[in-house]
Parts: structure tokens; sequence; C-alpha cells
């Protein structure tokens, strides 16, 4: 049985299960820091400002980094947007397929309905989180737009999903494993 | 885990375990629209040959939240009046191929038995005087609510506890989870075994309840005891019944726990029903996110042989 994992910025891509052997460190701390920069600037052009935009990060990677686009986005337009947790294990499509425990509490503190949500994650991979993330986020409201923000697009989309603003499009063989942390990006194997 | 049988024998991290799902699911609960797909295509069965509203309803909700159908069965009004055993009722509706059956039976050791003879996962609703594992973990879930941890909390039992499921596997639940459990009742509802048991026995309500925590009273059982166990009503609510008078030597950050229904001015006084330290509308409502954790551990847990699965896909 497994607790919800705690919202520590740590949050391997499967396979699931094993020890994660980093090989490469594609960004370090300072080309994330960078990243988060240039993304909160990129979210505040779009949406002219920040005004109705909510950042929901989804559990557990995803809620770290909308943290700290959340507290970029303070610096750029002086205000900082509310942020949330969302949780997809209840949507997921493989409940029955592999062990679909929650990783976090959903706790979004404001209302979503005709709001713009940028909902946060730390890699997009196959795209069926995301598809799980719109469906859980409908239970909350309608927003007006639904935008998405990931650290590392790694490709072998599923679904016909793409990421609105990207930190890092990173090539990976299926089977390799990327690890975003606060010290940066790792590429890497599971062993074990 | 594959059935719910019972809470003794589950380990603390299993128990864990499944308060923090039940986290989620109260959170699930809280929106307008409290449902998930989790379990859509999924049946779950309720099979009771004893009566029961509320737990009966809540598997039922919790069951209709995951988004399971639903299938209702009592006694009243089945072929069990006919004569069907226990055994061909449940293959019977196995067959009409349901995942989980939640059965209350008055036979302790009802729900052992139907696990060896179905496919489909068991969730014991309470069988005979043995267990009530939902209710403990509802229990347990409330008081974890409240006092954010189990570890030390000082929890007095307190009625017929020789009768009570639910008193016997909240001693397993709240022990392991690191609560210090004390039973106090009469001589004559106490059963023979607790020498055993992780608890404290005392016979003198007004001894501990200075010192306690949470008092848990329990139903007086009028309907299960044969012979005349206590000499009079009067004289039990003199002695355990939790009065108004009782109620204000509590610490004031004291809750007061109810399995329901309760039996105003017998364990418990209507002020003290009333009192907002009495947690019970809480535990009615936290029995749905529990049982909304148990069908999803059950039936959401995916293949045996899946060793991890906690990564993000």
């Amino acid at each position: 049985m497994h607790a919800p994992a705690s919202p520590e910025p740590v949050s391997p891509t499967p396979p699931s299960g094993g020890v994660f052997v980093p090989r490469t460190r594609v960004l370090d701390a300072g080309d994330v820091q960078r990243a988060v920069w240039r993304m909160a600037h990129e979210i505040s052009e779009r949406n002219r400002g920040t005004a109705d935009v909510v950042l929901v990060g989804l559990a557990s990677g995803g809620v770290h980094l909308a943290g700290r686009l959340a507290d970029a986005l303070c610096d750029i337009d002086g205000t900082r947007p509310p942020t949330g947790t969302l949780d997809v294990a209840f949507h997921r499509d493989d409940i029955g397929l592999r062990t679909v425990m929650p990783h976090g509490v959903t706790d979004i503190p404001v209302e979503v309905t005709d709001r713009v949500v940028v909902l946060v994650d730390d890699v997009l991979f196959t795209g069926r989180t995301v598809r799980a993330a719109l469906d859980a986020l409908n239970d909350h409201g309608r927003p007006r737009a639904v935008q998405l923000a990931v650290m590392v697009d790694r490709g072998h989309r599923e679904l016909p999903i793409r990421p609105d603003f990207v930190g890092k499009n990173l090539p990976t063989r299926r089977d390799e494993v990327v690890r975003v942390d606060g010290d940066g990006v790792e590429v890497g194997e599971v062993q074990g | 885990m594959k059935h719910l049988l019972g809470v003794r024998g589950l380990d603390r991290t299993e128990l864990t375990g499944l308060l923090d799902l039940t986290d989620s699911f109260r959170a699930v609960n809280a929106r307008p629209i409290p449902k998930v797909p989790a379990l859509q295509g999924r049946t779950v069965a309720t099979l009771f040959f004893e009566d029961s509203t509320r737990t009966r309803l809540s598997f039922e909700t919790a069951a209709k939240r995951l988004s399971a159908d639903t299938l209702s069965f009592s006694v009243g009004t089945s072929s069990v009046k006919k004569g069907e055993s226990l055994k061909d009722t449940a293959r019977t509706i196995e067959a009409m191929g349901v995942d989980a059956i939640v059965v209350r039976h008055s036979a302790s050791g009802a729900p052992w038995q139907l696990a060896r003879w179905v496919d489909a996962a068991v969730v014991n609703g309470g069988d005979g005087w043995h267990e009530h594992p939902t209710q403990a973990l509802l229990d347990a879930f409330t008081l974890r609510s409240r006092f954010g941890s189990l570890d030390g909390l000082r929890v007095a039992i307190v009625g017929d506890i020789a009768h009570s499921r639910v008193a016997r596997s909240n001693v397993w639940a709240l022990s392991t989870l690191g609560a210090e459990v004390t039973l106090v009742a009469p001589r004559t509802l106490l059963p023979p075994d607790t020498g055993t048991w992780p608890v404290r026995v005392v016979n003198d309500l007004d001894a501990v309840l200075p010192d306690v925590d949470v008092v848990y009273l329990l139903r007086m059982q009028f309907e299960r005891q044969g012979a005349a166990l206590v000499p009079s009503l009067a004289e039990y609510v003199a002695r355990f019944g939790l009065t108004r008078r009782r109620a204000d030597v509590l610490r004031p950050d004291a809750v007061v726990l109810h399995p329901g229904p309760m039996n105003q001015g017998v364990e418990i006084a209507p002020e003290v029903a009333d009192d907002p330290r009495c947690l019970v509308l809480d535990q009615v409502a936290n029995g749905v996110s529990v049982r909304m954790a148990v069908l999803f551990r059950l039936l959401g847990a995916g293949p045996v042989s899946d060793p991890g699965g906690s990564g993000d896909v």
C-alpha cells in the first residue's frame, strides 16, 4: 500500500518502481530557474497579465513547479496568481491495469469557472496524465481556457495533447526515465 | 489486499495507507460533483443478512461515487426465506458478475467463509460480535482528522463490549495506530478474552473520564443481549451513561464518538449528543470516504503481480 507521496519535487516517470539511476544531467539548477522565468513571461504574455490565471500543479511532480511559476509571475506582474493541487488518480484510464494510488490530495482553493487554468507538470510523456487532469478539472467547474506548462516534453505522445509552455524539449527513448527536482533535470534508467 | 475481512492483522502501514487514501476521497466528497469515474464498469453487491441503515447506505453511496454499479440484497425479500444457503446466495450473486461483495451476517466469521467460496473481493460489513472493520477505519480517520495523529491518544471505549464488533475492531485499529485504549464496562458486559488484547480494563467510568481524549460510547444492544446482564437500565445509566454532569468533567478538547444508532438517555444524554464535541455526524460523513477508499483499494489496485506502481505515466 502506498501513502500519497509528500510534495517534494521528485517524481520518477515510468516504468514505476525500482531505483532511478541517473545517466546525464540535462539541465542544472540555474537552467531550470531560467526556464521557469521564461515560461512565466510566456504565461503572462499569452494571458496579458495574470488577472484570471490559476496555476494548478499535478500531484506530485507539478506542484513544486506551479509554486515556482507563481513566484516568478509575482515578480513579473506584482501579484501572485492563486495555485492549487490536482491529483488525477481517480480519473486515470489504467485503473485495474496497474496499482493506481493518489500522489496527493486535490486542493484548488479558488473557483475555476471562467478563469484561465494553467495545468503544470514536471514531465509530459504519453499525455495520459493530462487527459485525466482535464477530466478531473471538469468536476471543479468550466474554465474559460486550459493551458499546459511542463518543464520537460520528452515526446512519445499517445493522445492528441500538446503543451503551451515548455522548459525543455528532450528527445528520449521510451524506456528511459526523466527526473525533475530542485537541482535540475536528469535522464537515466530505472533498475530493479 | 484482496479482501477486507478484519482489522486484526492489518499492520500500521496498511492502516495508514487506507487513511491517507481516505483523505483523497474526502476531498472528492467536498466538491460540488462528488463523483469520480475510478470504478466505472465494476459492480459492488451489498449482501446484508442483518438490519442496517447507515452501513448499507454508506457502502452504496461510496460505490456510486466511484461510478461502480450497485446490487442490493436483503434477506427480507430474497430466496433466503426459501432456505437458500449463504454459499448458494453468494454464488448466485457472483454469477451476475459482481466484483465485490459487502456482507453483513449475524454469524462471526461468515465473511471469511464467503471469501473462500467466491472470486469477488469480500468486504466485511459486520459479522456477529466479531469485527466491523470499516467502522473502526472511519473512527480512526475521524480521530486522526481531529487530533492529527493517534499516537498516545487516550481512548476509553465504554459500554457493551461483549456484544460489540465495533469495540473489537476499534481495539485493534486504534492500538495499532498508537492509541492507548481503555475498556470501561460492567463485568457482565466484558468478553472473557480481554486478557490477550492490547487494552486496560476498568469498571469505573468516573475514574477515567478526566484523563481521556476520546470517549467512545457503544450502543446498548438490547436485541443481542439474551439475559439480563445489567440490573436495570437506570443503574446502567447511573454508572456508565455519559450524562451532562459527566461530560462536564471531560477535558475541553476531548471528543465523544458513537457508532450509532444512539439510545439517547441511555449511553448518551441528549444534551451531550448535541454538544459540538460529539462527532457522530463527522463519523457518518467520513464513513462514505473510508468506504470509497476500501473499495478503491480492493478493486482499483490492479493486478497482484504489479510490484510498485507509484510512478507517473
